[in-house]
């Protein structure tokens, strides 16, 4: 089968910046794609590079089997949601959402027939005679939206979409966008620095740092099996654990992720486990967050709320599941 | 610091401002007054005698009528040439990130900043250098030296407004280079443009040093006035033409403040 979206070997290079350095990657038609990474992390110019917007230093892009270097923004089949929505102020919601086959030749009446399905597709029907000055921060993402999904796009790209938005409008365009993907069927590739987005969005997540892929993967193996320290601290702010602690616990000496959700924390100074000294506590609602030092290595564990905390300043004993303790690719 | 709103300035403020504003345009209307004056020979205070006569004299004299339209066409030629040039500069300065960009940026704005009369020098010894006899399309050049400040102004402000993901998303959209230029840019920075060109027309219009410099035999407007004061004959001709260079300079430079009050500063005005 043809991949939606096939990197080889691509590098974009600013100079001496490597912005996307040596990726490869291959997005399964159909599927929701997210690229998670810090800012910088040149995720937002690998959806540049298959928009078109920039061309790749080195490497092949193919987009449903057709080569995309060279070919202008113009003429591929993919479609952007822009982060600040770059909606045209000069025209009505209608003629914006009609804009995409107004350049392409399409009849008056039947483009605004298109356009008016595509706003009732995102919840937005009768809005077509306003101004997008005149629409919330919610009400033009989803303009946005209608805009690019008008033209029946085979992939669309959206960049940051939800970062403008506030936390409960945000909860509820997760939820629409992913049942929109699932209805429409065309591959969503999305971009995101908030891992929380990610996994409980995407059908597979890609994690990147600086420039490079650091992982490919479902959001539960992406969670539950990072294989770098890098992919356990951002996504999900894993303990991670150094060769020397790993080894006493599973015999070999590699590095190691451990879910703050699976240390157990004991009262006392003595007992079977790793002995620690609870720094500070962090309420946060459905649960609490406590900060630990073991021996100097600074630990994180998150109990359910309700559960009794030690007082701060007081000595602990720290247990977990050795089949928790997840052991990472990343040499020691 | 700001006074309250709803507290009224001092009195004195008030006839202070009041004398300043009067100042500022008694001497205008005056040149009104005269154009109405039964005497020729010279401005004399309180006119002896009212009539209209000047205005059909004026009419009839066909040097005005030949510096009128000389004035209107270099206007109009200038105009045209800054519109091009500004609006390709400033979207280039505005668009793009480009080694030199500032040092161009100031280049365009120096023929504003600097005397006119540096202007004017230079530009007649260039033409004297390159063996370019004076014509109307030396005085355009002369110009469209200062037009192309005004428009390029003007759209700089504008661009900078203008989200540059929104050309992107034209692009994206499906629209090619010049669909996007007519569709999306072009709307955007009209109203900048159609201000820029107003004042550039104005501007263009009232010229004096810059033309002396870089024109022949022929006569805009305004060097046409000032030869007209110099020879004492239908005086009130000269003032009849004033009027109507007020009108026909204030109108523009009105309607370019009211296109472009929203924010944006009408750059360069102040030639």
């Amino acid at each position: 089968m043809t991949s939606a979206v096939s990197f080889q070997k691509v590098s974009r290079h600013f100079g001496s910046v490597r912005a996307v350095d040596a990726v490869d990657l291959d997005i399964v038609p159909g599927e929701f794609f997210a690229m998670l990474g810090p800012s910088g992390s040149g995720k937002t110019t690998c959806l540049r590079l298959i928009a078109g917007f920039e061309q790749p230093t080195a490497g092949s892009i193919s987009i449903f089997g057709e080569r995309a270097e060279g070919v202008p923004p113009y003429r591929r089949n993919v479609n952007t949601v822009f982060q600040d929505y770059a909606l045209f102020p000069h025209l009505n919601v209608l003629d914006n959402v009609a804009y995409g086959l107004m350049v392409k030749g399409v009849g008056k009446p039947e483009r605004q027939k298109a356009a008016e399905e595509a706003l009732s597709l995102v919840r937005l029907p009768g809005y077509g005679a306003r101004r997008p000055g005149q629409l919330s921060g919610g009400q033009r993402q989803r303009v946005a939206l209608a805009r690019a999904l008008v033209n029946q796009p085979k992939v669309l790209l959206l960049d940051e979409p939800l970062g403008a938005l506030d936390l409960k409008l945000r909860e509820n365009m997760q939820e629409e966008l992913k049942s929109l993907q699932k209805a429409l069927g065309i591959t969503f590739v999305f971009v995101t620095h908030d891992q929380g987005e990610a996994l409980s969005m995407a059908d597979r997540v890609a994690v990147f740092n600086d420039g490079r892929i650091m992982q490919i993967g479902t959001p539960e193996d992406i969670y539950q099996r990072p294989k770098t320290r890098f992919v356990a601290d951002f996504v999900g702010s894993s303990n991670v654990l150094p060769p020397d602690f790993v080894q006493r616990y599973s015999g070999q000496q590699r590095w190691g992720s451990l879910r703050p959700e699976s240390i157990r924390v004991g009262r006392g100074a003595k007992g079977d486990g790793v002995a620690a000294r609870l720094v500070s506590t962090n309420y946060l609602g459905a649960t609490t967050r406590l900060a630990l030092d073991a021996d100097g290595l600074r630990l994180h564990a998150i109990v359910p709320a309700g559960t009794a905390v030690p007082e701060e300043g007081e000595a602990v004993v720290l247990t977990f599941n050795r089949e928790h303790l997840h052991l990472m690719d990343e040499p020691a | 610091m700001r006074s309250d709103r709803g507290q009224s300035a001092p009195l004195g403020l008030k006839i202070a401002a009041a004398c300043g504003l009067l100042f500022l345009h008694l001497p205008i209307l005056l040149i009104f007054v005269y154009a109405f004056t039964t005497e020729e020979k010279s401005f004399v205070w309180p006119p002896p005698g009212l009539t209209a006569q000047w205005f059909a004299v004026t009419w009839n004299r066909p040097d005005v009528w030949e510096a009128l339209s000389l004035s209107v066409r270099v206007a109009a030629i200038s105009t045209a040439i800054a519109l091009v040039l500004g609006t390709l500069c400033a979207a280039a300065v505005s668009q793009t990130r480009f080694f030199g960009r500032e040092t161009i940026s100031l280049l365009v704005i120096l023929p504003i900043a600097l005397p006119g009369i540096i202007t004017g020098i230079a530009l007649r010894s260039a033409f004297a250098l390159a063996d370019i006899p004076f014509s109307f399309w030396t005085i355009v050049l002369g110009h469209a030296t200062f037009c192309v400040v005004v428009v390029y102004n003007n759209a700089v402000a504008r661009f900078r407004r203008t989200s540059a993901s929104m050309i992107e998303a034209s692009m994206d959209l499906g629209a090619d280079g010049f669909q996007t230029f007519r569709h999306v840019v072009l709307p955007n920075i009209a109203t900048a443009l159609l201000a820029g060109g107003m004042l550039a027309f104005a501007l263009s219009f009232d010229e004096v040093i810059v033309t002396t410099f870089t024109a022949g035999q022929q006569q805009t407007v305004p060097i046409w006035m000032l030869e007209e004061l110099i020879r004492p004959r239908q005086r009130p001709v000269t003032n009849v033409v004033a009027m109507v260079v007020v009108l026909v300079t204030l109108l523009p430079i009105l309607l370019a403040y009211y296109l472009t009050r929203d924010g944006d500063q009408i750059a360069g005005s102040g030639k």
